[in-house]
Parts: structure tokens; C-alpha cells; sequence
């Protein structure tokens, strides 16, 4: 009966106590809920200040500061014969340099002065400052123009209804991004020029149009408004092409042998150990591993797509060996025991069963690595991709950049004002790239994954 | 002959090579019509390999030394007086003998030398090609005949077919060996080279990071000390780390514990996001948006914060590994068996209560060992500081001012017009193995404990 006493006392002590905590305890648990909602609502609004950012800078770059007006090919000033051809006899140098003096005749025609006259019949004040006129006009529209008259020789003598980029300067100042009430001495255009601008923006000749110039055209330094991603495009391309080629089917067939043939031992625990390792390697030491043995041992050309491929598919090995591994342990042992039961061999068990089956994981794998390689930069920068190009590579062997070494170029670029827009143009065509390939790589796990 | 040519005849020889095999396998069993060992395919693919892979090896051999070798004996066939002393000139010259040689044809006199050495290397070509074609001709007729006639029923084709692909298996795998040897030899290599002009002990421990531009007999080696690059480097990690971890963490937690169903559906695939875009973004973003707002921000409080400086990269940076610290310490959390969760609870515990004192440290192993990978990310990253931190290569202890790193000054130290064989150079490969070591040794642990955590619970 006592001993009964004793506990009960026990108990209710017990509870009052629990009970007396148990408002501390409700309100700890609904900080530490709180806590964790905060840090998700953060981190889901970091990225949405990421995107809004970037998007709010970017889209406006695609229309860009254009004339819409009437040029005409003046005969007076367009004085040029018509291209040469190869003469029956002549040596290839001979005609060579026939063509080099031609093409330089070609490029001493002023079609800054077709241009100037073009404006000049719409806004009379022109006239009396050429030097302004031209600077309206970004002056990669002036080989377009040269590339017209090549094109075509009849054009000379017309009049041809033509789009035609302003130049950046005059797209900072009629887009507000320079502040308009600064001193002539900081703004980047003559005082006549900005003016000139305004009235043919009220009248309608330069409008804001959507330009394609930034995805047709190569880079540019001397016409910024023309700059294009076409060049860094191209050169992204066949880096991703030489990545395909080799780290897929040298990443899948290391998973198969370390997945389905390895025996157990020290030298395949090595090797993936080392796998493990190499795919938190930093991608900059890529880069080292890039310079020293392809350039300096192998002599292969600086800024190349070739040389960048290479590096980008060591990197990329170990991210396709780890995924396809993963693939390939998810599929069920009974596969293989049942193909082995029937007869198979173990070669045939695995090219005629497991394989298929793999197929949309390996894709995947793919994909994951081929947009890991598509965003890398820095293991560039060291291999001379950083280097100004201004042509569309042709081949993997030629100069050029990449699509997000393009963007570290553009970002550094003095003229901010415009390549703020510009820069962050470009990455919403390579976020676009990324996205639309992760979500391709989420789809096909959604749409082919099968559960075991 | 062009390369595609020759790709698509070594093409055609291997689709005439399996039907051969096929048809030789089919006849040998008719005509003795015992039982073969191998399917006919088999005997095809053997054949191929026979026949076109010794043929391809030949083609790969001549195109990667053959110009080479012409080149060397073009040059050694020249008189001695008209040998140019260096190696740029010698390239000039080989391009102008080359182009005399291929027909394009010179601006100006060929001097009778070029003509003779130009007619000598159209010759060697001529040549080397002859006997490369001839060579692949005989190895592949071989490899026709000599399966021609070692067709029998009793052939083990299978085998060997099987055979060769483990064999290319094998070598697929070295691949990545051959990575991580490539890696520590080329950046050892170069590193020794600089500790050649550099000691080690100035490099390491020295404070001053000041790497002067190699002038002509400038022997002062001086500025090398990589100090103030390791305090940058680490400073950026640790702000980046007080970001992402608690960040990360709770992120984790409330996803994998707490929410909904849904929410974690479209919440982890949307934080993942973050994951997958680009560093050379981020920069722009801690450059364009994150460095300016800081500024303001120290204004308003009265701090003179850099827009460039160790806090924008740093900040900025944490951004990046949330998702990578998140998704790490959600595939562990998760881990964590039910029947520890539910014992928690049973005995009146609170949620919170069961996190804080059950799952958290079942789980501490696993988290620590994503906290390390996660340092030697933010150690090796790159963009974000090139573009944010401000490249100010200086000791000092305040985060709001502009600061330089190991990654930093590799990519300087590259890409500018230096000589490779400079120490200026040089210095990037020492900096990059520095980070290689660093890095390798986190990874190691963390891997190491990662691994045993799953272990555990598996």
C-alpha cells in the first residue's frame, strides 16, 4: 500500500513536470518547423531573384536599336569590277593574289558615305555633321552592305529597303541605359549624334526591333551592336560532339567492366576509389591537365574545339561512369541469372539483356554529362579559349570560343552599359540550352524508369 | 587520299570482311556438317577483327607520325647553310616547301633548293602513303586469308570475340587511371620545374603574392608566396560554408521530415535547379546584382563594404553548394532507419526532438562527410571568384574587402602572354597542385566516411 503511495507521488511528479514543459516543447518544435520553412522559402527565393534578375536584364538586349530606311547603292561611290575568277593556266598563288588585290579594292569603297547619304535624305541636319551620321550606324552593317554588292553586283545603282543595326551607343542612349542628364564630357556620343538619334527615333526610323544578330553573328570588337553568340555557338557544338563521341562510349563501357566483369579485389577497389575522386577533382586542374599535355606535349592548336572536347570528356568520364553504374546496379540480378540460365554467355547476357534495359539510364548519364560540359569554363580560360575570335569555327581544329567563355568575355567588356544586356542575353540562351537538357534528362527518368 | 575516304573504305573492307565470315562459316557447316561452336555472326565479327584492326592501326600510326617524320627528313635533307637556326623559321619554311610541294604554287621564285627539297617531299609522300596503303592491303588480306582458312566447326569464335571486347572493356576503364597519373605527372612535372627557380619554402609560406612579369635578365624571383591566396581561398570557403551549411541543412530537414507530399515534389526539383547552372552565371549574378546590393547595404549601416570583395564570392558561392549540401544531407537523412524515427516518436517525442537527438546524430557521419565534398567544391570553384572577389592579393582578415585565391591567380598566371617556360607560368602549376592536394585529401575522408556511413545502415 505504501510502496503504491510512494509511486503514484512518482508519477504525478513525473507528469507535472512533462506537463509543465510541454508548452516549451510545443513552442521549440514550431521554431525549429519555422526554421526549416525559412530556409526553404530562402533558398526558393534565391532562385527566383537569380532568374528575375538575369531575365529582367536580358530580354530587353534581343531588340536592339535598328533603321528601318531606304539605302542606296550609289554608282558614284561603289567603283569595283566583278569578282575574279580562276584564268585556264593561272597558278593557284597567282590567282590568289589576284583575288587578295581584289578584295582589297572592295574594301576601300565607303559605305560609311552610302550610309551617311541614306540618312542624311531623311533628317536634312545630317549633312552638316558626317562625322556623327556615321557613328549612328554600327559599322558591321557596312560589311553587310559590302557583302550585298558581292552577293550581287546588280544591287549597285538601287534603292533596297534594309534593317540596319544602330550602333550600341546609340541603343545605351535611346533605351535609358546611360543616364541622359550627364555632362557631354561623360556621355559616350557628340552632343549633335544623341540628338540626331532622338529625332530619328521619334520619326520613326530607328525602332526597337527584335534582332537576330546576336544568335547569326560572331563575336565583334569593332561593332558591338552586331556581336553574336554564332562563333561560341558553333565552337560549343563541336566540343559537345567530340564529349559524345568519347566519354559515352568509353564512360559506359568502364561502367560496364567495373559493374558486370571486375573481380573483386584491390585493383578495381583502386580504380574506383580514383573514379570517385576524379569527379570532385576541382574542373580548373582539368584545365592544368589540358594545357600541359595537350599543348605542351602534343602540340595541338591553342583555342581549339578539339583540345577543348578533350579536356571536357575526362571530365565528364567519371559523371557518366557513376550514373551508368548506378543504372546498371538497379537492374535486377535476375535478368542477368535468367539470360545465364538459358544458355547465354555472360558477354551475351549483358549486349542482348541488360544493355536495352539500361538504355534510358545510360541516356540520361548522357545528357547530365554532356550539360555539366556545356556550362564548364574555367578549364577553357587555360587552354586559350578565352582568346577574341571573330569567325565561325568551320571545323573542330579551328579558333574558338564557347558559349560560357563568350559570357566571361562579354562581362568584362568596358562598354557596360550595353554588354550588361548583352552578357546576360547570352546566358539566358545557355541557361535555355542547360534547362531544356536537364528537363529532357528528368523526363526520359520519369517516363522510362521502371521499378523493380 | 582524304581521311573519309579512307574511313569509308575500312568500312566497306569490315562489312566485307563479316559477310565473308558469315558465308565461310555457313559453307564450313554445310560441307561437313558437323555441329559449329559458334553462331556465324561470331564468325564475322571475328573475321572484322582480323582484318580491319591491324589495317586501322597502320592508317593511325601514319597519320599521327608520318608528317612528322617527312618534315624531319625534308629538313635533314637540306644543305646544311640553308637550314634556318630557328624552330619558327624552320616552320616557314616547311609551310613554303610544303606549299611548292602540294601544287598551290609561291608568290615570287621558288630558290632551287625549296624546288628540290619540295620534289623530295612530294616523293616521301608518295612513298609514305604507297607502302601505308600497301601495308594496310597486306595485314588485311592476311586477316581475310587467315581466317579463310581457319574456319572450322571447332573454332572458338565466340570466345575470342568476347575475349577482344573484355580486352576493350579493360582499356575503356584505364582511361580514367590514366587520368589521375596524367593529372599528377603533368602538374607535378611543371611544379618541379618551378620549384627549379622558386624554393618551396618561399613559395608555401611566403606572404607577399606578387609575381612580377619576366623581364629580360631579371633574375629576382621574388613575390611568390602563396599565403595570401590560401587566407582568400579560405576566407571565401568559410563564408560560403556559413551560407550553405545551416542553409542547406534546414533545407534538407524540413524536406525530408517535415513536408508535404507535394511541396517536396516541386520544392527539391526547383532547388536542384541551382545545382545545374553554370559558375560562370553565378559571377555574373554576385558581379551584377549581389556586389552592389552589399554595397548599398554597408552604406545604410555604415560599413564600407567592396563591391568586388571576399563577401559578394563568398555569399554568392554558398548560393551555389545549397542544393549540392541539401541533396547530399536529404539522401542521408533519409537513410536513417524508420525504426530509430519511430522509437523516438513512441516514446513521446516531438518531431524537432527526434531530429535534433536521434536522426542528426545517427546521421552526423554522413553529414560531415557532405560539409567536406562540399569545402573542396568551394575551394575549387573558379568563376565566381575570378569575376567577385576582387583579385587583391593581400593578407587581411576583412571579408569586405577585395581578396585573391589559389584558383584566381592559376587562371592569371595562364592567360596571359607569358612564356610557358616562365616561372610566371610555372606558378600556376605548383598553385594547381597545391589545390589538387588539398582537394584530394578532403575527398578522400569525406568519401571515406560517406562510404562507411552507408555501410552501416545498409
Amino acid at each position: 500500500m505504501n510502496s503504491s503511495t510512494h509511486s503514484d507521488q512518482g508519477y504525478s511528479a513525473i507528469r507535472q513536470r512533462v506537463e509543465s514543459s510541454l508548452a516549451r516543447r510545443r513552442n521549440q518544435e514550431l521554431r525549429f518547423r519555422a526554421l526549416g520553412i525559412a530556409a526553404v522559402t530562402t533558398a526558393l527565393a534565391l532562385v527566383a531573384i537569380l532568374f528575375t534578375t538575369i531575365l529582367s536584364k536580358g530580354l530587353p538586349a534581343f531588340w536592339q536599336a535598328t533603321f528601318v530606311m531606304d539605302v542606296h547603292f550609289d554608282p558614284e561611290v561603289i567603283q569595283i569590277g566583278p569578282k575574279p575568277t580562276a584564268m585556264p593556266g593561272e597558278s593557284p598563288a597567282a590567282f590568289a593574289q589576284r583575288l587578295t588585290q581584289w578584295q582589297l579594292d572592295l574594301n576601300f569603297i565607303d559605305f560609311g558615305q552610302i550610309i551617311h547619304r541614306s540618312i542624311a535624305k531623311l533628317l536634312p541636319e545630317a549633312d552638316q555633321h558626317p562625322e556623327g551620321a556615321a557613328h549612328l550606324v554600327t559599322s558591321g552593317e557596312l560589311f553587310a552592305l559590302r557583302d550585298m554588292v558581292v552577293a550581287d553586283p546588280g544591287i549597285v545603282g538601287k534603292t533596297v529597303r534594309l534593317k540596319l543595326l544602330a550602333d550600341a551607343n546609340v541603343d545605351v542612349w535611346l533605351k535609358g541605359n546611360i543616364d541622359r542628364d550627364l555632362p557631354d564630357a561623360q556621355q559616350q556620343l557628340s552632343a549633335q549624334t544623341r540628338q540626331m538619334a532622338d529625332q530619328l527615333y521619334a520619326k520613326g526610323v530607328i525602332q526597337n526591333k527584335f534582332s537576330t544578330a546576336i544568335f547569326m553573328n560572331p563575336d565583334s570588337r569593332s561593332s558591338l551592336a552586331s556581336a553574336g553568340l554564332a562563333g561560341a555557338f558553333m565552337g560549343s557544338l563541336f566540343m559537345m560532339i567530340i564529349v559524345i563521341l568519347l566519354a559515352v562510349p568509353i564512360g559506359v563501357a568502364s561502367a560496364i567492366y567495373l559493374e558486370e566483369f571486375a573481380p573483386k579485389n584491390r585493383w578495381t577497389d583502386l580504380i574506383e576509389v580514383n573514379i570517385n575522386n576524379l569527379a570532385a577533382v576541382p574542373s580548373i586542374v582539368f584545365g592544368l591537365l589540358g594545357a600541359a599535355v595537350f599543348i605542351l606535349w602534343f602540340k595541338l592548336p591553342l583555342s581549339a574545339p578539339i583540345v577543348g572536347g578533350l579536356v571536357l570528356t575526362l571530365m565528364t568520364l567519371p559523371t557518366v561512369i557513376i550514373a551508368t553504374r548506378s543504372t546498371l546496379k538497379a537492374i535486377p540480378p535476375s535478368i542477368r541469372e535468367a539470360a545465364l540460365g538459358v544458355g547465354a554467355s555472360k558477354v551475351q547476357a549483358i549486349t542482348d539483356h541488360v544493355l536495352p534495359l539500361a538504355r534510358p539510364g545510360i541516356l540520361t548519364a548522357t545528357i547530365i554529362g554532356v550539360a555539366q560540359a556545356l556550362g564548364e569554363t574555367a578549364p577553357l580560360l587555360l587552354i586559350g579559349m578565352s582568346a577574341f575570335v571573330a569567325s565561325v569555327p568551320a571545323t573542330a581544329f579551328d579558333q574558338s570560343t564557347a558559349l560560357p567563355v563568350q559570357i566571361y568575355l562579354w562581362q568584362g567588356n568596358e562598354l557596360r552599359n550595353f554588354f550588361e544586356g548583352r552578357t546576360s542575353a547570352a546566358i539566358i540562351v545557355l541557361l535555355a540550352l542547360m534547362l531544356s537538357l536537364n528537363s529532357l534528362a528528368i523526363w526520359l527518368r520519369k517516363h522510362y524508369e521502371t521499378r523493380w | 587520299m582524304s581521311n573519309l575516304a579512307v574511313v569509308a573504305v575500312l568500312l566497306a573492307l569490315a562489312a566485307i570482311a563479316y559477310q565473308l565470315g558469315l558465308a565461310r562459316s555457313r559453307g564450313v557447316a554445310q560441307a561437313s556438317g558437323a555441329r559449329m561452336h559458334s553462331l556465324p555472326r561470331y564468325h564475322g565479327l571475328l573475321v572484322v577483327l582480323r582484318a580491319v584492326v591491324p589495317a586501322t592501326a597502320v592508317y593511325l600510326l601514319w597519320t599521327l607520325f608520318g608528317g612528322t617524320i617527312i618534315e624531319a627528313m625534308v629538313i635533314a635533307s637540306l644543305p646544311s647553310e640553308h637550314i634556318p637556326p630557328e624552330a619558327l623559321q624552320q616552320r616557314v619554311l616547311l609551310q613554303r616547301i610544303g606549299n611548292l610541294a602540294s601544287g598551290f604554287g609561291l608568290l615570287g621564285e621558288a630558290q632551287a633548293y625549296e624546288q628540290a627539297a619540295a620534289t623530295y617531299m612530294q616523293r616521301l609522300t608518295a612513298t609514305g602513303q604507297a607502302v601505308t596503303a600497301a601495308l594496310m592491303a597486306t595485314l588485311a588480306a592476311l586477316g581475310l586469308f587467315w581466317s579463310w582458312r581457319k574456319t572450322t566447326a571447332e573454332t572458338r569464335a565466340r570466345n575470342k570475340v568476347e575475349r577482344a571486347v573484355q580486352i576493350a572493356l579493360i582499356a575503356c576503364s584505364a582511361v580514367a587511371i590514366f587520368t589521375t597519373v596524367g593529372i599528377v605527372l603533368s602538374v607535378l612535372g611543371e611544379s618541379l620545374r618551378f620549384f627549379q627557380f622558386v624554393n618551396p619554402l618561399d613559395f608555401f609560406f611566403g606572404t607577399t603574392w606578387n609575381p612580377r612579369f619576366a623581364t629580360v635578365g631579371d633574375t629576382d624571383q621574388s613575390g611568390f608566396g602563396m599565403l595570401p591566396l590560401m587566407a582568400g581561398t579560405l576566407m571565401i570557403s568559410l563564408i560560403a560554408m556559413l551560407v550553405a551549411v545551416p542553409l542547406g541543412l534546414m533545407t534538407a530537414i524540413y524536406l525530408a521530415e517535415y513536408a508535404p507530399y507535394h511541396v517536396r515534389n516541386v520544392a527539391k526539383p526547383i532547388i536542384e535547379v541551382l545545382a545545374g547552372i553554370p559558375t560562370i552565371v553565378y559571377g555574373f549574378f554576385a558581379l551584377v546584382t549581389v556586389g552592389p546590393f552589399l554595397v548599398e547595404l554597408g552604406e545604410l549601416v555604415g560599413l564600407s563594404i567592396r563591391a568586388t570583395s571576399a563577401l559578394t564570392a563568398g555569399l554568392v558561392m554558398g548560393i551555389m553548394i545549397i542544393p549540392f549540401v541539401s541533396s547530399l544531407s536529404d539522401d542521408i537523412i533519409t537513410q536513417v532507419p524508420k525504426a530509430m524515427r519511430d522509437g523516438s516518436l513512441a516514446l513521446g517525442g516531438t518531431r524537432s526532438e527526434t531530429v535534433i537527438k536521434v536522426i542528426l546524430p545517427a546521421a552526423l557521419p554522413g553529414i560531415v562527410g557532405a560539409i567536406l565534398l562540399a569545402v573542396s567544391r568551394a575551394i575549387g570553384e573558379t568563376m565566381i571568384v575570378v569575376l567577385a572577389a576582387g583579385n587583391a592579393p593581400v593578407l587581411t582578415a576583412n571579408p569586405f574587402e577585395a581578396v585573391s585565391t589559389v584558383t584566381v591567380s592559376i587562371v592569371n598566371q595562364l592567360t596571359g602572354d607569358q612564356d610557358f617556360a616562365s616561372p610566371q607560368s610555372l606558378v600556376a602549376f605548383a598553385l594547381g597542385l597545391t589545390l589538387f592536394a588539398m582537394t584530394l585529401i578532403l575527398n578522400v575522408i569525406a568519401l571515406a566516411i560517406v562510404r562507411k556511413y552507408r555501410e552501416q545502415y545498409e
